[in-house]
């Protein structure tokens, strides 16, 4: 191991790089609200965690007072930004280096005079008590370490969908997702420190493990038995003794080897004694976390391997996206206590954190760069309560995306590039949306290098935000857009077209009560597929819109595929429809202007007038052009003024509006407002309806509730409609009763 | 020592026939046999055992004190020439050992009274061993050697298995050699830490920890019925492995004796280095080891630790591993008795204490280390007893 060491002393020449690639400003955001503050400081490298809030734009869609008679009526509504305060937690880690220019950028930028105390956490809490206390002028109040971990560990499990996953080196995907189980205990969490203080030797070490052959250092199995020693299970290759070739005074290792046997003999032992303790107290899930793991595959893999040994797969090595910061979570919310944070639910800011990078050895020069400087997560406080969706059949099995992109390259492939190729046209209409504001433009621009850099980093590290999926893409850009003050860039769009779509909404309805009750009910599907064709959010239709604003109504239902659909279950739904009406209807609804007006309030009118109770589920915030709640609720008034059916089912509570706690084109029905929730249950809710790409194909397509349901979608990307052999504007028209429910089930699914 | 040989198939008393280890026999030693029907199934002599290890060759070899002038005048020439080589001498070739302290004498084996000789050499060694039994032409005689452990497949040897030959080594050394097992009293506390002997009367059940190169820890519920618990590649070859490039000493001895002389907490950081005392929520005192090697990450503390402290960082870590390990092994089987076995133990009293006292303390009393005289030997013992058994 002199030689080991001497590793460190050949490389010590290289000079640290101490330049900061981010300006500071950009990465200790919102400080001028900064309240709360801990640290967590370990042998090599510090957490900083606090507290802001963040002031946000907001679309806010206004009814317009009619009983005045104003002169704005050709519109609806009225939509005004408004400034929107929301909590958020910010997370930073750097090198033990930037402590004394990191803090001294705080002080410059602290503004908050409330803060008095600051929590500490982390074995170098003690050695830098006194500069920190200098420095910031705050009363450094030390935490367990232990107890910090634990806390900071319950937080991501609960509150980051994808924080945990398992390691295989020579899968398609190394990374593999685990969904949040509903309950985390129990477990066991290794944490692996080390106080190694300097970051980049370590990590070339792990390098110079990787180029090393351990079997010239370790006496094997076969060295001593000439094979494997069968009788008790040892396979040749066996490690029998660490370093037991090395017994020898005169020959030289390389130091490859010795790095490559140091690492086998360290992982081993760690995970031998991880999997004593796992059987010792009957626990199945095993975290591993701390300097050592740091999302090296390297240690990760030789971590799993172990494992799998020693208990021959009864326990599983998990790792977690966030490690790093448990200790820096758990001391900040110690200190939070009053605040009461794990009363809130927190959504992870995909803008605003870097997301997890390797350290591998072949890593892109990008990500080496990145890898020795600043590291970023931050966490948006929700300020509803999400729980999950009463009907789901198996909440613990509940994955809401279809595809896992991180799984299948191909589907990524086309996906990243899709949302590449669409970047310009989200920038021109998110500076369209702001025609008011001569910056936006400018704000435009920084969104673009934003989002596109996220693609980029994607393209190499899929994995970064969890399972890289249609609906992680579509968030990242809202949460893009959001940091860039474009709250809703559709919202004009949107108003524009409700306006239009309102205006045929009693033709609409004539038309439809005309025709024989049989042939309304396919009227009806058609109305809302085609509907569902008016999406600015699907690239081929929004070009349609942009280059003929006249395409219409009429013209989308030509457009549709005629029957069989790609999907087909209308027959059964049909006769289900000659059955008992369904007590209680849950519809997901999808854009706003045409298919909610025209499409969606026609079909719900329907199952009002058959005595089914209608809660219509939108959007919490803006999404594309997504209706959202507040839309939807001047929408129905305006609705109710024109159509009696509408206006009794909203005055006598048959038709409810609430919104879905989400503000994503996709649906995650294990995250819903508890409001929400609670509806479906008091209701008796026995019918799911979900409509559009979003929450119909890109999530939810494989949903199993424990009702009725029906999934309406048309596929407005040519490319998917490749995929699931059917052409463009092809319809998915899924009926599923949960097995055991006397009915016929439509089998017809195709794999997505 | 009657019943230990394989005897006529047709008398009584003794064991059913035939080689599977699933059929045990016991040491019975009330059982007689006639010396005439012992003398037909007694191997000829020359009376080895041998267990090949990564590091070590242990050879035990039985000296017939009892031989009779005829048996004299019909003994070859090559058996006389081994006799009185290995007895005579202490030290063969240039490596070769004999531990001389360990001799049993007046034994009695298959009927038969001698000494039981216990020899070592380096297992890197073994074709000069071999080399010098060819030139003194003991391959001429009609000897099974029989061997367990490891060793080149090339050699033509009767192999046993070694766990097997382990446990019956111990057993039969440890009923045959009065205080042959020990403990220490008042392991935590080194001014009144002595030696005590401990009968191993009913040693049911009991952890077999064997520290060889590699260490195999084995849950022993009675003379058939055992399993392999775990194993750990952190053995004596690591201790000696990590010593060698770390203070380029050269032999077991050598690095045992800086060892001694060493700091370890020089090298190691401690909880109390971590945080200034105990760390009293979790009940870690501050002298525990936090971070083995943990200091050497400071270039400025490199610079001040020597090499007898890097020596001794070694063994500790090595031993506390190992006690860990076995600790935990020891709870999750739910046994309290622990054996230490194994050449890592040979003049270490050290890490036997380190042991010792790591049982004691984790385990806030309940386990007890238990050590052998023999440490290493008991492979080959059990291979000596196998081969008068199946002859």
């Amino acid at each position: 191991m002199a030689e080991c060491v001497g590793v460190d002393s050949s490389t010590s020449a290289h000079t640290m790089d101490k330049s900061i690639i981010l300006p500071p400003d950009e990465i200790f955001r919102n400080l001028e609200n900064a309240k709360r503050f801990a640290i967590d400081i370990g042998g090599s490298l510090t957490k900083l965690a606090y507290y802001s809030t963040v002031q946000h734009k907001v679309a806010k869609v206004r009814s317009f007072d009619h009983t005045a008679k104003e002169a704005h009526s050709d519109k609806l509504y009225e939509i005004s930004v408004q400034e929107e305060v929301t909590a958020r937690l910010h997370f930073i880690k750097f090198e033990n280096t930037y402590i004394e220019t990191c803090l001294d950028f705080i002080k410059d930028h602290l503004v908050n005079t409330e803060t008095k105390v600051i929590k500490a956490t982390g074995g170098g809490a003690h050695k830098f008590k006194d500069l920190i206390e200098k420095k910031l002028g705050l009363k450094v109040d030390k935490e367990d370490e232990m107890t910090c971990l634990i806390k900071g560990c319950n937080f991501v499990l609960r509150n980051i969908p994808h924080e945990a996953f398992v390691y295989t080196k020579h899968a398609d995907s190394e990374f593999r997702f685990q969904t949040t189980h509903p309950d985390i205990f129990p477990y066991l969490l290794v944490n692996i420190g080390s106080g190694v203080s300097i970051v980049k030797r370590f990590d070339e070490l792990l390098q110079l493990a990787s180029k090393g052959q351990h079997t010239s250092v370790d006496m094997l199995v076969k060295d001593i038995y000439g094979g494997s020693y069968g009788s008790l299970g040892l396979t040749g290759d066996l490690i029998a003794s660490s370093f037991g070739k090395s017994a020898t005074a005169d020959k030289e290792f390389p130091k490859e080897d010795m790095a490559k046997s140091l690492l086998h003999m360290i992982s081993n032992d760690i995970g031998q004694l991880a999997c004593l303790y796992a059987k010792l107290h009957n626990l199945s899930r095993v975290y591993f976390g701390g300097f050592f793991i740091r999302g090296h595959p390297v240690t990760m893999h030789t971590i799993t391997y172990s494992i799998n040994y020693f208990t021959k797969g009864e326990v599983q090595a998990l790792f977690l996206r966030h490690e790093g910061y448990l200790g820096a979570i758990g001391a900040f919310l110690k200190g939070a206590e009053e605040d009461n944070p794990n009363q809130y639910r927190w959504v992870e800011n995909y803008a605003g954190s870097s997301g997890l990078m390797s350290v591998s050895p072949d890593m892109n020069p990008m990500q080496r760069a990145r890898s020795g400087t600043f590291d970023m997560l931050e966490m948006d406080r929700l300020e509803r309560q999400l729980v999950k969706l009463p009907l789901l059949q198996d909440p613990s099995s509940y994955i809401p995306d279809t595809v896992d992109l991180t799984e299948d390259a191909l589907a990524r492939e086309y996906w990243l590039f899709c949302f590449e190729d669409a970047l310009d046209g989200v920038v021109q209409r998110a500076v369209a949306s702001q025609p008011d504001l001569p910056e936006a433009p400018e704000r435009a621009e920084k969104f673009r290098q934003k989002y596109r850099h996220k693609l980029q980093t994607l393209r190499h590290q899929p994995f970064a935000y969890g399972s890289l999926t249609v609906r992680s893409l579509l968030d990242t850009r809202e949460h893009c857009l959001n940091e860039f003050n474009f709250p809703d860039p559709y919202s004009k769009i949107k108003q524009r077209e409700n306006d239009l779509a309102l205006k045929y909404y009693l033709k609409a309805v004539k038309a439809l009560e005309k025709l024989e009750w049989e042939d309304r009910q396919l009227a009806l599907v058609s109305g809302v597929l085609a509907g569902n064709v008016f999406d600015w959010g699907a690239k081929a239709v929004s070009d349609v819109l942009e280059s003929d604003p006249e395409f219409g109504f009429e013209e989308a239902k030509r457009q549709l595929e005629e029957r069989p659909w790609l999907v087909d279950c209308y027959d059964q739904w049909f006769e289900r429809l000659k059955g008992p009406p369904h007590r209680c209807a849950l519809f997901f609804v999808d854009n706003s202007g045409v298919d909610i007006i025209l499409g969606v309030i026609p079909f719900v009118r329907e199952l009002l007038s058959r005595g089914t109770e209608v809660v219509l589920a939108s959007n919490s915030g803006p999404a594309l052009n997504d209706v959202t709640n507040g839309e939807l609720q001047i929408l129905t008034e305006r609705i109710a003024a024109m159509d009696p059916v509408i206006q009794s089912g909203l005055r006598d509570e048959r038709l409810m509006l609430v919104q879905s706690g989400s503000s994503s084109p996709c649906l995650d029905l294990s995250r819903l407002d508890k409001v929400l929730a609670t509806l479906v249950r008091e209701r008796k809710t026995d019918l799911v309806i979900i409509e559009g790409m979003g929450r119909a194909i890109h999530t939810n397509y494989y949903a199993m509730l424990s009702c009725e349901s029906l999934k309406m979608a048309v596929i407005k990307n040519s490319w998917l409609a490749d995929r699931l052999g059917g052409k463009l504007f092809s319809v998915v028209f899924k009926y599923e009763v949960p097995a055991g429910k006397p009915s016929q089930d439509c089998s017809a699914s195709i794999p997505l | 020592m009657p019943g230990l040989c394989r005897s006529d198939p047709n008398n009584e008393g003794a064991a059913a026939p035939g080689p599977s280890s699933s059929e045990r026999r016991t040491f019975n030693s009330t059982a007689r046999l006639r010396t005439d029907s012992v003398k037909k199934s007694r191997p000829l002599f020359p009376w080895f055992g041998m267990d090949i290890g990564g590091t070590l060759v242990k050879l035990v070899y039985f000296e017939p004190k009892d031989i009779t002038a005829e048996e004299e005048q019909e003994e070859v020439e090559n058996l006389k020439s081994i006799r009185r080589y290995l007895t005579l001498n202490t030290a063969y070739g240039k490596t070769g050992i004999r531990d001389v302290h360990l001799e049993l004498k007046d034994l009695t084996l298959c009927g038969r009274t001698g000494n039981l000789h216990f020899i070592r050499f380096p297992t890197q060694d073994l074709p000069v061993f071999l080399q010098m039994g060819r030139d003194k032409h003991f391959s001429s005689l009609h000897t099974t050697l029989c061997a367990t452990g490891g060793g080149p497949t090339s050699l033509k040897l009767h192999k046993l298995d070694e766990l097997e030959c382990l446990i019956r080594g111990v057993l039969y050394i440890d009923s045959v050699m009065p205080r042959e097992c020990y403990y220490f009293e008042n392991p935590t506390d080194p001014d009144h830490c002595v030696e005590r002997p401990y009968p191993l009367e009913n040693p049911y059940p009991m952890l077999l920890v064997n520290i060889g190169s590699g260490v195999s820890i084995l849950a022993v519920y009675s003379e058939n019925n055992y399993k392999r618990v775990t194993g750990t590649s952190l053995g004596g070859g690591t201790f000696l492995g990590l010593c060698c490039l770390l203070t380029g000493c050269s032999s077991f001895e050598d690095a045992l004796e800086m060892a001694s002389e060493g700091e370890s907490t020089r090298v190691d950081k401690l909880v109390r280095d971590i945080y200034g005392g105990d760390y009293e929520r979790f009940g870690l005192p501050g002298w525990a080891v936090a971070s083995s090697f943990g200091n050497m990450m400071s270039k400025e503390k490199r610079e001040t630790v020597s090499k007898a402290d890097l020596a001794r960082a070694t063994l500790v870590t090595i031993t506390n591993n190992i006690g860990s390990i076995t600790r935990m092994c020891a709870l999750n089987e739910n046994i309290e008795r622990v054996v230490f076995v194994g050449n890592f133990l040979r003049v270490n009293t050290l890490s036997m204490k380190l042991l010792a006292y790591a049982m004691d303390y984790w385990s806030k009393g309940q386990l007890k280390a238990l050590f052998l005289r023999h440490e290493g030997y008991f492979g080959a013992v059990g291979a000596l007893l196998e081969l008068l058994h199946s002859s």
